[in-house]
């Protein structure tokens, strides 16, 4: 496959006209990081060579890496419709407003854009509901915790960021009251200096479990160097750092869902829709939790995963108050996907404010 | 032993020449590496066409790549012409980057605090807005400088990290847009006609912003060519104690040149918000500022070669991603192209500039 996309590239380029073969279906990926980051674009692009694993010549799949929002991603993404892409996934939020203007140009083309809103006929969205792998998370980090101060690291505070610092706060908070939640905002999502300065920092002021909401392996290997921290795999494995300090992982699978994608564009069954699955369909699984992690402790937390998997736990379950005291959620009542989405307020307990 | 001794002389004809020397050199090794990535160096000359070539003269990716080239060269030619100028004073403003960031906050804000009015004097009102941000922003550094003798380069440099968090503030907080899901960035300026930084001649890529460069050129080739402040300029920078004695004030000339510069990249900043960007976000700036400065560099601080630069740098971009596209190459390799490119001008500058001369021991 890829000896044939770079055979049709040198056909081209030295202008040998069209292209011998043809697959019946181009698919194209925008990606914010380089695949090579071992977290977020890293699993998307796994998710791509899923794809051409599954259809073998039926589909050529083609991308484009570390594209900036705003003007460059729109470019991106009118070229890749202009070379013939009749799908094409933009993954990462700041996307949104190039895909729904380049959807605009290319009626006949599908697009599919990770963690956004605005949806069109030929417009989808998708994501996974990540906070419930952090619900596990917390549960781990307020169980192994001798300091009582977890580390987190936030990359833009957007609502997905923010439900996951609430979801794992609550689940910490739970087993360990005196929890307590450090947060810094490095405003990136792949910065690996940043990241581990970051991560520093919060060992500095105490912090022996480290969490992050961004995509390179820094704050793992800060995490190492500390020697007596914890962390967890963001997006992807991170097994590098098995079996400490990565004691488990947060995993994005976004395989199933771009072959099923694929798959309704060659059949021609296509229709615009908004995808949010969590881990009972699979696009978000829970790494191999490590014997660092106590056995009670790893037999509860899987029992959370399956509870959450099957639909007897949501994360969200009141009563939970807002950070200003006042009520969000009653006993036994769930959050609202609505509510969720737009998340922008701390629950109560955290400290600091979301940046505004 | 070999040493180095400066020309008394330097070559008018070199000077011109060892850019295109280090476009050649750079196509050399560039292909040489895409030659050994691909494992097939046969398809390492289809990658350096793909990149100069195709997108100017390939059917297939001219008609939408060329309007793309003078998108993204405009404001890096803007910017770069401003830069010049305070280069040739021998004031180094390195935080166009910042100023450009400060012109499309400006700009923006009077079109986000009129929304949904409708006025022909609002995109007007924007740029001038817009200029006024990069100027005050690069005014700082300016004022700091006459008065408090700081270093220009480090303060316009360490104002970049300032203006990106100010950036980063408004744009989750003062500018957010309302209906925007709690996501950061405001509204988007091409859904308001009257802010809408459109293109002039449809689809020809042609902005007010890249119309604005081009008139900088020109204007900055009978600055320097005509005017009285050009060799003002020119000569606090070549020979600052003639200058001073022959009576330039340095002190209004390191205004001018900052004030100049940081103007022209906050035009910039606007011109980018209000069309091709068309939203404030966290991660608006790309880089232009600092692009730019090599740009200028590139180009000979002289306005055309400006011009050629800034079109040659916007052409590694975007024939950059279509090589990326076509053969799945990495997107860091055209980074290394780049700086490549600039390498390789610093290397022969050296032999323009200097002589190898064995010692004699």
């Amino acid at each position: 496959m890829k000896f044939k996309s770079v055979l049709s590239g040198v056909l081209l380029a030295f202008g040998f006209g069209t292209v011998a073969f043809a697959a019946d279906v181009k698919v194209g990926f925008v990606y914010v990081g380089p695949v090579g980051d071992y977290g977020w674009t890293y699993e998307h692009n796994e998710g791509r060579l899923a794809v051409e694993e599954h259809f073998g010549d039926r589909v050529e799949t083609i991308y484009q890496e570390s594209v900036a929002y705003g003007a460059d991603a729109e470019r991106v993404i009118n070229t890749m419709a202009m070379q013939g892409a009749d799908l094409i996934f933009t993954t990462s939020f700041g996307y949104m407003d190039p895909t729904i203007s380049a959807a605009k140009k290319f009626p006949n083309v599908k697009f599919e854009h990770a963690t956004g809103f605005k949806l069109a006929d030929n417009v989808s969205t998708y994501s996974g509901r990540f906070y419930e792998g952090r619900a596990i998370q917390g549960h781990i980090a307020g169980k192994m915790t001798k300091t009582n101060k977890i580390g987190y690291i936030g990359s833009y505070p957007i609502p997905e960021v923010v439900r996951g610092i609430n979801s794992a706060y609550l689940h910490a908070k739970k087993v360990n009251p005196d929890v307590e939640f450090n947060i810094i905002w490095i405003y990136t999502w792949f910065d690996p200096a940043k990241e581990a300065d970051a991560a520093k920092a919060l060992i500095d002021q105490g912090a022996d479990v480290i969490l992050q909401h961004t995509d390179s392996t820094a704050p793992q290997a800060a995490a190492q160097q500390a020697g007596n921290v914890i962390s967890f795999g963001q997006a992807s494995d991170m097994a590098d750092y098995k079996p400490f300090p990565r004691v488990s992982s947060i995993i994005d699978d976004w395989a199933p869902y771009y072959i099923a994608r694929t798959q309704a564009v060659l059949d021609g069954t296509w229709e615009s829709t908004a995808t949010w699955d969590g881990i009972g369909p699979g696009m978000v699984s829970i790494g191999e939790i490590t014997d660092a992690v106590p056995a009670d402790v790893k037999a509860e937390a899987l029992a959370m995963r399956d509870a959450i998997a099957n639909g007897t736990y949501h994360p969200f379950t009141g009563p939970i108050k807002k950070q200003d005291g006042s009520d969000w959620l009653a006993a036994g009542e769930t959050a609202d996907d609505g509510t969720l989405l737009g998340m922008k307020f701390y629950v109560e307990g955290l400290t600091g404010k979301v940046p505004e | 032993m070999i040493q180095l001794e400066k020309r008394r002389n330097i070559s008018k004809f070199w000077t011109t020449l060892t850019p295109v020397i280090a476009v050649f050199l750079t196509m050399s090794f560039g292909g040489l590496m895409f030659g050994l990535l691909l494992g097939d160096f046969s398809s390492a000359f289809g990658a350096i066409k793909l990149i100069f070539w195709d997108p100017l003269f390939d059917e297939n990716f001219a008609p939408y790549a060329r309007p793309q080239l003078l998108v993204k060269a405009g404001p890096i030619i803007l910017i770069a012409i401003g830069l010049s100028i305070g280069f040739k004073a021998g004031i180094w403003n390195i935080g166009a980057e910042g100023q450009y960031i400060l012109g499309a906050i400006f700009g923006a804000s009077i079109a986000l605090s009129l929304y949904p009015q409708e006025s022909i004097l609002i995109f007007p009102a924007m740029i001038l807005a817009g200029a006024l941000g990069g100027f005050i922003w690069a005014l700082i550094p300016a004022l700091l400088k006459v008065y408090f003798k700081t270093n220009e380069i480090l303060v316009s440099l360490m104002l970049v990290y300032v203006a990106e968090n100010i950036l980063a503030s408004v744009s989750q907080g003062l500018l957010r847009n309302p209906e925007g899901m709690g996501l950061p960035g405001s509204r988007n300026l091409k859904d308001y006609p009257s802010a809408h930084n459109s293109e002039i001649i449809p689809n020809s890529g042609m902005h007010w912003g890249v119309l604005t460069a081009f008139l900088a050129v020109i204007l900055a080739y009978f600055l320097f060519l005509k005017h009285q402040k050009g060799y003002e300029i020119r000569l606090a920078g070549e020979a600052p104690k003639a200058a001073y004695f022959a009576g330039i004030n340095p002190s209004k000339t390191i205004i001018f040149c900052m004030g100049m510069s940081g103007l022209l990249a906050g035009m910039a900043g606007l011109f980018e918000v209000a069309g091709p960007a068309g939203q404030i976000t966290m991660s608006f700036n790309s880089g232009y500022g600092f692009t730019a400065i090599i740009v200028a560099f590139l180009g000979r601080l002289n306005p055309l070669g400006i011009l050629l630069a800034g079109l040659l740098m916007a052409l590694t971009y975007i024939g950059g991603e279509i090589a990326q596209l076509m053969l799945g190459l990495p997107g860091a390799s055209i980074q290394l192209l780049q700086g490549m490119l600039l390498f390789f001008l610093l290397a022969t500058d050296i032999f323009t500039n200097y002589r190898f001369k064995s010692r004699s021991s």
